[in-house]
């Protein structure tokens, strides 16, 4: 992890300046306050890029505010409203672990078990000495038929238990890319596992 | 069981073709053009008789929410704003629908836009669901290049936008109110009403908020007559729910089914059962967090619709069925869902902010076996503290875990507190 501080400036740079002249353009003339959320991810976005971790410093909140005209305080109560902004920088890999009812019905408190072995951590909000992974509670992610999930990144797994969590996480930790996102059993989206009951033949609906 | 020919989402699980060919095939974009041409007041009136109730957890009738847009503009844009921040614990529907029908999803926005005369609409997806949010954005930009959307949408003379926007974590978002604030880039606070968003909504213009589900289900309604959904389900609960069984069942799966089907039957039929037998039941929570717990006598013979579950003083929320057998400690389910609303409280009413936190700390002391009869007896008083006494309905679906616990189990909690003694006379927990 390279910004242990916060950097000495903040500058959009041309990928995030396209990407912030299509978020300015979705909304109304004068609403362009509406595009605070977005400027914000795409900031989070070219800090992850740049410097291998994902989060806003202060100083990417200030030039939301100025492209955006609004008062910096306005920009700072939104990223502290919102959980998905990090105000600290985080590992490579941020592991958020649902620990929602859900989800520890159906073993939540293994995976965060598996991280904490995997990653050498003890507990939530820690960083991995490698600086690899970082460990976050969140709250219902909205894929409980496929519980318990860990959020890495942007990509959902799911369907998880203690072994193949270990298993995910040994593999980044040995180099290896994010694996596609979904279900650790090789389930189909949100249908059951085996013994499909539904949606058997692909029937046309009426018109 | 529902017929497979009568499910709105032929492609709930993703099994064919998302892309705009393969949702034509499946019927979605056919003629639009003259459903729009039966006018606003035909459809409006369509979607009221089909007996439409809002998928997203208050089912409140979707035509008649339609219809208090204003029918002439006083110069102010009308907005429809899509629910897109599935949230509610326990529920997974509307990823199912974004991420594999979202064609329904657009071409419903459409519709229900002309219906409330707005020429613009916004879907507020949840920050988390990113791959989703980059599903339906592509699946609108070919909307667009077919031209489906923009000017003169699908052929029909009516111009309409539709525009995606992210969320970034806040539970509170889902609030109707609270979500237009978010849209206008603040914090997401509930506001108060009136003003309701029909009169004064985004950007202070007339604005009608609807579930994902409520919109992208109208296209098929239209198609196949309100005669038809009405005839599914139950008198004033009519139609088909997306129900997410999710816990201890042996293959938790999402699936489409009747209003008014019996839980037995979605947990049996469609999930493969309890873990362990029906007769290892423990509890069902019905509706997402915020429904009051049932417990197994009250689950076997419940029926899962609005009506039904209200008058066993639960209700049907967003359709998330959570159950656990009898190896789950129920009391501490509870307590996980106090936590839950302790974290995602905004803040803005006393009520809620404290009560919240309050009533987390004290379940806290239920499961450890640290509180007293007295104490169970207190927290029951300051669940009613709490609700209804918010701006938002947030405070009442913090206090409702609580008290359907105390409903349906109050044996086992107290049996928690009857065999404690306090060493010394404890503290009042509020800090």
């Amino acid at each position: 992890m390279n910004a242990n501080i916060e950097p000495t400036d903040f500058v959009f740079d041309a990928v995030a300046e396209a990407a912030v002249a299509r978020a300015i353009a979705r909304y109304p003339a004068g609403k362009q306050a509406s595009a605070v959320m977005a400027l914000l991810d795409i900031a989070q976005r070219q800090m992850e890029r740049l410097t291998g971790s994902a989060w806003v410093p202060r100083l990417a909140m200030d030039a939301v505010a100025q492209r955006l005209g609004i008062a910096a305080a306005r920009v700072y109560e939104v990223v502290t409203f919102y959980t998905m902004y990090n105000t600290k920088p985080v590992g490579k890999y941020h592991l958020q672990v649902c620990t929602t009812t859900p989800c520890w019905l159906r073993g939540s408190d293994e995976v965060v078990s598996s991280c904490k072995k995997v990653a050498g951590i003890e507990g939530f909000g820690q960083t991995s000495a490698d600086g690899l992974f970082t460990m976050t509670e969140v709250e219902c992610l909205g894929g409980c038929v496929n519980a318990p999930i860990l959020q890495i990144n942007d990509d959902y797994y799911e369907d998880l238990d203690a072994a193949r969590t270990e298993a995910l996480l040994n593999a980044l930790k040995s180099g290896a890319p994010l694996p596609p996102a979904g279900s650790s059993i090789g389930r189909q989206a949100s249908a059951p596992v085996t013994n499909q009951t539904a949606l058997l033949n692909n029937t046309k609906p009426v018109e | 069981m529902l017929n497979d020919a009568d499910r709105i989402y032929q492609n709930l699980y993703g099994q064919q073709d998302w892309h705009l060919a393969g949702a034509r095939a499946r019927g979605d974009w056919n003629a639009t053009a003259d459903i729009l041409a039966r006018g606003r007041d035909a459809i409006i009136e369509e979607v009221k008789t089909s007996g439409l109730r809002g998928r997203g957890g208050a089912g409140f009738p979707t035509g008649m929410k339609w219809s208090f847009m204003p029918k002439q503009s006083d110069g102010r844009p009308s907005y429809l704003v899509v629910n897109a921040d599935e949230s509610e614990p326990g529920t997974c529907k509307d990823r199912d629908i974004i991420r594999n029908e979202p064609h329904k999803l657009i071409e419903g926005s459409l519709i229900a836009g002309f219906a409330m005369g707005a020429h613009t609409a916004f879907i507020y997806i949840r920050g988390e669901y990113y791959n989703e949010a980059a599903r339906l954005q592509a699946a609108i930009e070919e909307a667009y290049a077919a031209g489906l959307l923009g000017k003169n949408a699908a052929g029909s003379g009516w111009d309409f936008d539709l525009v995606l926007h992210r969320g970034a974590g806040a539970y509170i978002c889902g609030e109707e109110s609270a979500l237009l604030e978010s849209l206008e880039g603040k914090k997401g606070m509930p506001r108060m009403k009136p003003p309701f968003p029909a009169a004064m909504g985004l950007y202070g213009c007339p604005t009608t908020v609807n579930n994902v589900e409520s919109i992208a289900g109208v296209p098929t309604i239209l198609r196949r007559g309100a005669a038809w959904f009405s005839a599914l389900g139950r008198p004033k609960n009519t139609g088909t729910k997306i129900f997410c069984i999710s816990g201890h069942v042996n293959r938790p799966c999402n699936v489409e089914e009747e209003l008014g089907t019996p839980l037995k039957d979605l947990i049996e039929k469609h999930a493969g059962g309890v873990r362990g037998g029906w007769d290892n039941l423990q509890a069902v929570i019905p509706g997402g967090a915020s429904m009051p717990i049932l417990n197994k006598e009250m689950c076997e013979t419940q029926l899962m619709d609005f009506d039904s579950l209200a008058a066993v003083r639960s209700g049907l929320g967003s359709g998330a069925i959570i159950v656990m057998d009898k190896s789950a400690d129920v009391v501490k389910a509870i307590w996980r869902l106090s936590k839950f609303f302790k974290h995602e409280s905004c803040g803005q009413c006393t009520p809620c902010r404290e009560g919240t936190g309050w009533m987390m700390r004290m379940m806290d002391r239920i499961v450890q076996g640290k509180a007293s009869m007295a104490d169970i007896a207190l927290m029951e008083q300051v669940t009613t503290q709490v609700a209804g006494h918010t701006i938002c309905a947030f405070g009442d679906a913090a206090a409702w875990p609580i008290q359907g616990l105390m409903r349906a189990f109050r044996p086992l909690v107290e049996q928690r507190a009857t065999d404690y003694k306090p060493a010394q006379p404890l503290a009042q927990a509020a800090e």
